[in-house]
């Protein structure tokens, strides 16, 4: 895409996608961290995702900021209007997403007060598709590449797939010993917040189709090309 | 909406230039049309030929139709005097005669006599100027200068001017490009209110002014309707490159 002629105009733009780009990787980082104190009962860590969580509250409130005085001094228009439109859903999307985050951490200093539970290998295969969205939606929006958006959008299936197959694995747990109840319960509601991330992650690629194509996403038109 | 104008296969030339290239455009009655492009597109040569006044410059040759309530209004039959009364212009610079603001609005109706006694004349004037939301800031000096109104405030009074004759399209070259932009809202907000009872076709150099005041948007470059639609999707989603160029303010 050709520069424009107001230089700094461009310089607001590349800010906007560099911000959206500085949520996202610390977003990764905490649903990592939030995965692995889980994984190793790590009180510290969660704390420490828990702590974090504010900075990325801040950026998206840089990002509200700055968007809105795009649109009041440099009035976008076409792609630049729907760039802009699409950083602002983003933006408000991957703080969604750290707060998933969040209560998957805070599960983790319930489970530090029991006993050794079952099944906790599961959550990192699990967590493993929502991620992989997120970063590929990431880049479908930087790259303004629509089937990336698309591929993203139809792996939240999977998610749910997976998803199921845990819960039965959970349940199957909970059956078998009632000692595992309680903690089996905490690893249902972060098992859910993965979930979540899916569908969040699902909801930037279809801000990134509307930002590519002007067109409001619509799941029977895309599926009946797909 | 029935099309109040259409053009068809529009070529303009000033002697050898060509000026516009197999034009054919629309526009919707009761609607707001805006021509936008670079300077030198061709957007004021375009309007001109919608009230003919390209017949006045010299080597001026043109070709295809423009059809007026689908008449031709190049047709030899055609009364080119009568044809400006149904289509007035407003230029980008007020340019009120220098006479009272009365005689302003009053001077189309007097040529046409659109009036039987003074009372009725008097009427007219009171309802254009209104109707150009001028009239409560003129009411007690109409018979003062128009010269010493504001800018914004002539710019209203040839508006008033040219609606006075009751014509049904409008033609507009930047009437706001001189005014600050208080006056310019307030001629924009006229322009919407107008379109109840008018067509309305205006060139702006202002995206932003475009963006509010039309239902379509024609853009042109180099003398081609490069595209035209309706205003929101030409603004959010244009179709060529050269618009989105343009409209971003990318060039090249
Ligand atoms: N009276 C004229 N005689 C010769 N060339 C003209 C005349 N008016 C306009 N042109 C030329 O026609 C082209 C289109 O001009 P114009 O319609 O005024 O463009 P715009 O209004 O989009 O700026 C330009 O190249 C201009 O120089
Ligand atoms: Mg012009």
């Amino acid at each position: 895409m050709n520069n424009h002629t107001v230089k700094a105009y461009d310089e607001d733009l590349k800010t906007l996608r560099a911000l959206i780009r500085h949520m996202g990787e610390l977003t990764l980082q905490q649903i990592r961290k939030a995965t692995r104190s889980i994984l190793e009962r790590n009180g510290t860590l969660a704390h420490e995702v828990i702590d974090h969580d504010y900075e990325i509250n801040l950026l998206e409130t840089k990002v509200d900021e700055l968007a809105v005085r795009v649109l009041a001094l440099r009035q976008p228009l076409a792609s630049d209007l729907r760039m802009v439109v699409a950083t602002l859903k983003i933006s408000n999307q991957v703080e969604r997403i750290a707060d998933y985050a969040v209560n998957i951490a805070k599960r983790t200093i319930i489970l530090d007060e029991m006993p050794p539970f079952p099944e906790v290998e599961g959550l990192s295969t699990l967590v493993k598709i929502p991620k992989n969205m997120i970063e590929r939606a990431l880049t479908a929006f930087e790259t303004y590449d629509i089937n990336l958006a698309l591929e993203v959008w139809q792996m939240d299936q999977e998610v749910d797939e997976f998803y199921n197959a845990y819960l039965r694995k959970i349940f199957a747990e909970m059956i078998a010993d009632p000692k595992n109840v309680g903690p089996c319960t905490q690893l249902l509601f972060a098992a859910k917040n993965i979930e979540r991330i899916g569908d969040q992650a699902q909801n930037i690629a279809e801000a990134v189709y509307t930002m590519v194509t002007g067109k409001s996403f619509n799941e029977s038109d895309i599926l009946k090309n797909a | 909406m029935p099309l109040k104008i259409d053009v068809k296969d529009l070529n303009l030339f000033y002697g050898d230039k060509q000026a516009l290239f197999n034009v054919s455009l629309g526009f919707p009655e009761f609607q707001t049309t805006a021509l936008m492009g670079p300077s030198g597109c061709g957007k004021s040569s375009l309007l001109r030929c919608l009230n003919r006044l390209n017949d006045i410059i010299p080597n001026v040759h043109i070709q295809g139709k423009v059809l007026l309530d689908k008449e031709d209004i190049y047709a030899p039959s055609l009364d080119v005097v009568e044809l400006r009364t149904h289509v007035g212009m407003v230029f980008q610079k007020p340019n009120p005669f220098p006479h009272s603001i009365y005689e302003n609005v009053a001077y189309g109706p007097r040529i046409h006599t659109l009036f039987k006694d003074k009372t009725e004349l008097d009427e007219i004037v009171e309802k254009n100027l209104a109707r150009a939301g001028l009239w409560d800031e003129v009411k007690d000096r109409l018979h003062q200068p128009a010269t010493r109104l504001s800018g914004g405030q002539q710019q209203r009074l040839c508006i008033a001017r040219a609606i006075a004759v009751n014509p049904e399209v409008i033609l507009m070259d930047e009437p706001c490009s001189a005014l600050d932009p208080i006056a310019t809202a307030r001629v924009e907000e006229l322009i919407d209110e107008l379109r109840e009872r008018f067509t309305i076709v205006i060139v702006t150099h202002n995206l932003q002014q475009a963006a509010r005041v039309s239902q379509q948007t024609a853009f042109f470059h180099s003398g081609h309707l490069v595209e035209a639609g309706e205003t929101g999707a030409l603004f959010t989603m244009p179709q060529d490159e050269r618009t989105q160029g343009y409209i971003t303010g990318r060039y090249g």
